[in-house]
């Protein structure tokens, strides 16, 4: 090592300790602020919604599939169903204005939660950094659910129970109200990453992870959500629209659409993965329309 | 029920007759009771020592105490305690120990939601640790010694099932029997300060059933037309009939009122399981439903039981709600279902 490269590393010696110390002892990277979602990513799914049938990529059982397969899109028209949030682990796919921000303690300065707050619904999640236990198994459910979380160098790391029923994919694949969530948020600058990861013992045979993207926007204006039910179609009370096992005319809109094979479509664990693709290569295939058929 | 409970063998025989309650009665119907089988064999008398109730707030006068068997319901203020069910009987002391650590006012009213012992098995114990304000017409028919415990308020189907004409004996003592019983749709009655209605819903889950809609409090106690742990439990031989079941799910849906999202506001404590509100019902009213409709179908396209059973209506749900063993499997209640459509009056 000559003399300059000498003075350098000398250099760099001292600076560095100084820069090191001024560095949290954790680098905890805070989420709060206005959040914008980045929904071109995934659009097809998030905004025109997902089609019928489209199970591809999800990790579910057969009892999930028929779920969705009895699934009628006019349930959400029962003015029950109308005003219904989504669940705090699929409600970050938005695509929603996303508004963070600090519970503190005003003694110690800590913070004690991260709340959150939805565009969509107007949906809000508290999410307890103070150690508070999870409620027992007896107690309420609700969409947002019942959230600690806490950090994992710059991660915020979430653990979410006590949820409601809701989606994996909004065209009737559930989510039951046995699952969990563990949700990490990353803050990267002015990005804002949210992996979602679903354990749900009643409807998926491995965990489900999904993430989603925003980009910082401090000038975001967040617009309010009210609902009011009204009644949108006049049937008798009671009346829950589904479709007959195996009697949906409308499950082989999407395979046939895209040139997917309706094997696949159908979904599972293997769907999620890359190698599928060499499967996918001895599936048949629906004739493929002249123009894209869509009854959804 | 727990899966304790479902795996366990039932040995023990009771005055109840054919059915579920001789069941009900050896595994105690234990809802969120946790018993292992090891500690209910060899003897099959579940052992509920290590049991324990658990006391949960609702919202209003009202409380939720879990553990005891069926919810029980508490409501309490200035004019006394009223409950609705009171669990199994070896339970008795614990509920009651619960109760007085809610308030130390007396127990005036209990409101049995249907006759099944895992709802009415405390019934005797607790009527007798309260009193009832007796007085005038009250003392009149009854006599002095009106006062000596709590009402019990039922409708009328269940003091019939529990009782026995004069002269043959009755499947339950007669000091666990309602003392005042209903037979219109709805009976009302004021008391801590809010209006309460006793709701019957005919051929439900029984012949007898009560749904108990707290105004003030704003909190509906439906016993087991409601649950969140298993398919609805419907006792065809004691009048019950899944279009009854679907009936009293619509009436908890028409009553409640919820708050934003369509969630909170109108809370509801089922027979067994966790609290809930509206979503929650109208989450299981669907499966029920769609459940039924798809029998129904299948009914009309032909299909014998054994051919139902075999296309396994339910298989969407039973991860959630299904069991193969225990006192309610899944088959018990897709026949149950087929019954109740195929046999219209």
């Amino acid at each position: 090592m000559g003399g300059a490269a000498q003075a350098k590393l000398i250099l760099i010696l001292l600076i560095l300790p100084p820069v090191l110390w001024a560095r949290p002892v954790v680098a905890q990277a805070d989420p709060s602020g206005n959040w914008t979602p980045r929904f071109d990513e995934d659009w097809e799914e998030r905004i025109p919604g997902p089609e019928i049938g489209d199970y591809l990529g999800l990790p579910i059982n057969a009892a999930a599939r028929l779920r969705a397969d009895s699934w009628d899109a006019t349930l959400i028209e029962l003015p029950e169903n109308q005003c219904r949030a989504h669940g705090s682990d699929y409600g970050w796919r938005g695509p929603s204005a996303l508004h963070i921000w600090q519970e503190v303690d005003r003694a110690t300065q800590k913070v004690i939660a991260y709340h959150t707050h939805l565009s969509a619904y107007g949906a809000e999640q508290t999410i307890w950094m103070d150690g508070r236990p999870h409620p027992p198994d007896y107690a309420a459910h609700t969409w947002a659910g019942f959230s600690t979380g806490e950090w994992d160098g710059n991660t915020l790391v979430i653990t979410t129970t006590h949820l409601k029923e809701n989606w994996i994919r909004r065209n009737g694949i559930p989510r039951s109200d046995l699952a969990t969530a563990r949700v990490h948020v990353l803050r990267h600058g002015d990005y804002l990453t949210v992996a979602v990861i679903v354990y749900d013992p009643v409807y998926l045979t491995e965990p489900f992870i999904r993430t989603t993207d925003f980009v910082f926007s401090p000038q975001q204006q967040m617009a309010p959500w009210p609902c009011e039910v009204v009644d949108e179609v006049d049937r008798p009370a009671g009346q829950v629209p589904s479709h007959l096992i195996a009697a949906n005319p409308f499950l082989d809109e999407f395979p046939a659409n895209y040139g997917i094979p309706p094997e696949a479509a159908r979904g599972g664990a293997d769907t999620m993965y890359p190698e599928y693709k060499l499967k996918m290569a001895d599936m048949k295939l629906l004739p493929r329309p002249a123009k894209k058929v869509t009854n959804r | 029920m727990t899966p304790a409970g479902r795996h366990c063998p039932r040995t023990r025989q009771t005055r109840w007759g054919p059915g579920i309650l001789p069941a009900m009665l050896s595994v105690g119907l234990v809802g969120a009771v946790s018993l292992t089988c090891a500690q209910q064999n060899p003897s099959s008398t579940p052992d509920y020592s290590k049991a324990e109730v658990h006391i949960l707030p609702v919202q209003g006068n009202i409380y939720m105490l879990v553990g005891a068997g069926g919810n029980i319901t508490v409501q309490a203020g200035n004019d006394g305690v009223l409950l609705v069910d009171t669990g199994v009987a070896p339970m008795s002391d614990k509920v009651l120990a619960a109760v007085r650590s809610i308030s130390e006012k007396p127990i005036r009213y209990i409101i049995n939601t249907h006759l099944h012992p895992d709802h009415t098995g405390g019934n005797e114990a607790i009527a007798k640790a309260g009193s009832t304000i007796a007085g005038g017409n009250v003392v009149g028919d009854i006599g002095a010694s009106a006062g000596n415990q709590a009402a019990v308020i039922a409708f009328q189907a269940v003091l019939d099932r529990m009782s026995a004409p004069t002269g043959q004996q009755a499947p339950t003592p007669e000091h666990a029997w309602p003392t005042e019983t209903y037979t219109t749709p709805v009976r009302k009655m004021f008391f801590d300060n809010e209006g309460i209605e006793i709701i019957h819903i005919p051929a439900a889950h029984t012949d007898g059933d009560s749904m108990v809609f707290f105004r003030r409090s704003d909190v509906i106690s439906t016993g087991d037309i409601f649950v969140t742990n298993r398919y609805p439990l419907i006792d065809l031989e004691r009048g019950g009939n899944i279009q009854g079941v679907i009936a009293g799910l619509n009436k908890i849906i028409e009553i409640a009122i919820p708050a934003d999202e369509q969630e909170g506001g109108t809370l509801v404590i089922p027979g067994h399981g966790r609290l809930c509100d509206i979503a929650d019902v109208v989450f299981y009213q669907e499966m029920v439903t769609i459940i039924r409709d798809r029998v129904q179908d299948m009914i009309k396209k032909g299909m014998t039981l054994e051919q139902v059973k075999q296309a396994k209506p339910t298989r969407d749900y039973d991860p959630r709600y299904g069991a193969t063993s225990g006192i309610w499997t899944t088959d018990m209640f897709v026949e149950a279902v087929y019954k109740s459509l195929a046999s219209k009056p």
